[in-house]
């Protein structure tokens, strides 16, 4: 409909651009503030889709094998990651085990999800419907409450703090999880929020 | 061509009668309400931003005070129990020669909370004011609070492995502190903050001086 679909209009400064595309491998920049608008990688929503299951298929396995174990003195004690969650679990601290929970596991979980849903109508080449554009606005939304990556950091932190107390042994969940950190980090570059949005548009007409 | 016009001299989508979706960046004219491409209702500017910005950030304070007066962590081995805060556990790491981690606990629980709650009060303040930090400035103030915000729950995600592993009867165990529900509190309250702060704010100034 006309030149405004042409138009593009900065996300933090409000200034007007036009659209354009932009090279391989290149960013587009605001001309007033300098955030960047747009990234084009053309095989980028392939990878993003592979990306994310692999990323989907590491959370669940991270849920389901052994995540960390100790022994000091003849004892031992081992969790998985649900088990680290439930070490709020004690009375008044149980809103807090809720909220653990969901920033490591459940909305990391359905922000993988909702990326798989969105993305794929795009790398199949089909028309994405209004479900896929929810799905994609889901996602947006929850990316900054998804943060697996941060209680990696935080783990790497409390087994330096009792490795001189106790010997640590790693499972596999652990190693599922660091995995999953690197390749949410690769996905996170790939993903041009902007021309997602455009690919999805196309349903409209 | 209505649009091609308005691009030469750097205008505002807002200046231009236009409006653009917050989260797709689809640009619609002035009266549309909701997005036509993604759905998302569509606000010039946010509504009420510095409201919401204030009431975020003072709940964000008032639950960090707690945060850092009672113990994080407490603490049981054979021969003693002891409790420590946040600032107690920097030192607890110095005392052992684990500076390097010492650091980035005290950087994540403790500077940067305290940092994010003095930009996005200084952002604030400056909306309506005349500023002594130049726009791109306070813009990368903006990006560097939006982007450093969850980092710092890092401590509870480290208090939450340390009570799930050390449970180990009588010889050690440690346990979650009270301060740990406060400190999440005051993080995901300052994470509200800044979401609430609209970067569009900054750039604003610029307008009303050309209308002059």
């Amino acid at each position: 409909m006309g030149p405004l679909e042409d138009l593009i209009a900065c996300p933090h400064c409000d200034t007007l651009h036009n659209y354009s595309d932009v090279p391989e491998g290149a960013q587009a920049h605001c001309r007033k503030c300098g955030a960047v608008m747009l990234t084009q990688r053309a095989a980028s929503v392939a990878i993003v889709l592979s990306l994310a299951l692999s990323s989907f298929l590491l959370m669940i396995a991270a849920i389901s094998f052994p995540f960390l174990g100790v022994e000091a003195g003849g004892l031992s004690n081992g969790t998985s990651l649900l088990g680290t969650v439930m070490a709020f679990s004690d009375d008044y601290a149980l809103p807090l085990a809720i909220a653990v929970a969901a920033f490591i596991v459940f909305i990391p979980l359905t922000r993988l999800g909702a990326l798989i849903v969105a993305v794929t109508p795009l790398v199949l080449d089909r028309t994405p419907r209004s479900l896929h554009k929810r799905a994609f606005g889901l996602a947006e939304q929850l990316r900054p409450w998804s943060m697996a990556e941060i209680f990696v950091v935080g783990v790497a932190v409390a087994l330096v703090k009792i490795t001189a107390l106790v010997s640590v042994t790693y499972g596999l969940a652990f190693w599922a999880l660091a995995g999953l950190v690197v390749l949410s980090f690769w996905q996170d570059t790939l993903i041009c929020r902007y021309t997602v949005w455009r690919a999805l548009d196309t349903s409209r007409d | 061509m209505a649009g091609a016009g308005y691009i030469s001299g750097l205008t505002t989508a807002r200046a231009a009668g236009l409006v653009a979706c917050e989260r797709c960046g689809q640009v619609h004219q002035r009266q549309n309400e909701v997005c036509r491409r993604c759905g998302a209702q569509l606000h010039s500017r946010k509504p009420d931003s510095l409201q919401k910005v204030w009431a975020w950030w003072l709940a964000g304070v008032i639950t960090f005070i707690p945060a850092n007066i009672y113990p994080m962590l407490l603490t049981s081995t054979l021969v003693e129990r002891s409790e420590s805060t946040i600032i107690g556990g920097v030192f607890e790491l110095i005392h052992y020669g684990s500076y390097g981690i010492a650091a980035i606990v005290f950087i994540a629980s403790i500077v940067i909370p305290l940092l994010k709650f003095f930009i996005i009060a200084y952002l604030a303040l400056s909306v309506h004011r005349h500023a002594l930090l130049s726009q791109h400035r306070r813009h990368q103030l903006f990006v560097f609070v939006e982007f450093i915000g969850r980092w710092s729950m890092i401590d509870i995600f480290v208090v939450a492995v340390l009570a799930a592993l050390v449970q180990l009867d009588t010889v050690a165990a440690i346990n979650p502190g009270i301060a740990a529900i406060n400190f999440a509190l005051a993080v995901v309250f300052t994470m509200f903050s800044a979401q609430s702060f609209d970067p569009r704010l900054i750039w604003d100034e610029n307008e009303a001086a050309a209308d002059d």
